[in-house]
């Protein structure tokens, strides 16, 4: 199927700022998906509240748009009951990692299988450009302006330590890289966690002189370098992209079928 | 592999809206904006059928159809 056949057509043009990373992410989400060869029917698109969270409602799979930060755990319960379908769970920085860490963290800490995807801008764009936990120290933010002295998460970091077993990092610059891994968390069967560095121009950019849209893309471009590269040793700064972890693990959804057989047995 | 041939540049001018990333990354400098903001394939002819710009696009607004 094209692309367009995922989309619900009657709510485009998007409500995304022209040159938003947003649309890129469901521009590689789709490619995803058309090249997995997946069925509308057998996915399950949830999302909290943030400019991000607005995909939900282009997407025309089962979709949830719930509540700021909760996502994942309307996920989760989208998941227990109904362990056959895949979970995909777009975010914003500020949905997943501030109001959303703890879900963020427990999720990847039971590795229930789903695909979380941090579409990170470094700023809550839907409420006016407030500075977020992955805004960064130095930063300008509406409510910093006088400079953030928030130092920020680092999301593989994070993921990492909370026990997710897929972790990787992309950007919208990066669209076939994005897709690949997009597709390879989907595949996976555990908590995947895919960070994506996406340009918000109107409020990110603007505060913090970054200039257009494809400005930022091209900071994305000479910044980040793939994981393990030697590049990186030389110059430590640059933003590692690529897959961070890859492992198997027992799913949380298939060890609590064993539980509750567990607890059956013997009765009908 | 033959090369893909061209057959049009299909652009949604409503739901473009102007933001320029393909302008900007197209390799071989194809795309320009219009004067009212939105995408032409200005030098359709260059084309090499990279599909970056389709494959970028925020908006689901431009598509490579080739033959
Ligand atoms: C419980 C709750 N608290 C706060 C808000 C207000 N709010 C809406 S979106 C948002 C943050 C959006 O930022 P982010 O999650 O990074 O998404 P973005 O818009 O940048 O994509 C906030 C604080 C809310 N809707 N609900
Ligand atoms: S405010 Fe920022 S994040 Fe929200 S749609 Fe505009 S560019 Fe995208
Ligand atoms: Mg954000």
């Amino acid at each position: 199927m094209a692309i367009k056949g995922y989309i619900r057509e009657r709510f485009f043009p998007h409500i995304w700022c022209p040159g938003c990373g947003h649309g890129i992410v469901l521009n590689s989400l789709l490619r995803a998906i058309e090249k997995l060869g997946m069925s509308k029917n057998e996915i399950v698109v949830v999302s909290g509240i943030g400019c991000s969270s607005r995909i939900s409602g282009y997407v025309d799979f089962h979709t949830l748009h719930t509540i700021h930060g909760r996502a994942l755990a309307f996920a989760t319960g989208v998941k227990m009951s109904r362990p056959e379908l895949n979970l995909i769970v777009p975010m914003g920085d500020g949905d997943a990692l501030a109001i959303g860490g703890n879900h963020f963290i427990h999720s990847a800490r039971r590795n229930i299988d789903m695909t979380a995807i941090v579409m990170n801008n470094r700023i809550y764009g839907m409420t006016g450009g407030q500075y977020s936990p992955l805004s960064g120290y130095g930063t300008l933010a509406t409510t910093a302006p006088y400079t953030n002295i928030d130092y920020a998460f680092d999301t593989v970091e994070l993921a990492k330590a909370a026990g997710a077993s897929f972790v990787a990092r992309s950007t919208t610059y990066h669209v076939q890289q994005l897709t690949k891994i997009l597709k390879q968390a989907i595949l996976h069967e555990g908590f995947s966690v895919v960070e994506v560095l996406s340009q918000c121009p109107t409020y990110f950019g603007r505060k913090n002189r970054k200039g257009t849209a494809a400005d930022m893309m091209e900071f994305y471009k000479d910044n980040t370098t793939p994981v393990g590269s030697k590049a990186k040793k030389e110059n430590p700064d640059l933003i590692e992209r690529g897959v961070f972890v890859e492992k198997e693990m027992l799913e949380y959804c298939r060890e609590y079928e064993k539980i509750i057989e567990r607890a059956m047995k013997g009765r009908s | 592999m033959a090369k893909p041939k061209l057959k049009a540049h299909v652009i949604d001018r409503e739901w473009c809206k102007g933001c320029g990333i393909c302008v900007h990354f197209c390799p071989k400098d194809v795309l320009e904006l219009d004067e009212e903001d939105k995408v032409i394939a200005a030098r359709r002819e260059d084309c090499i059928c990279c599909k970056m710009c389709e494959l970028r696009c925020p908006d689901l607004a431009i598509e490579i159809e080739t033959e």
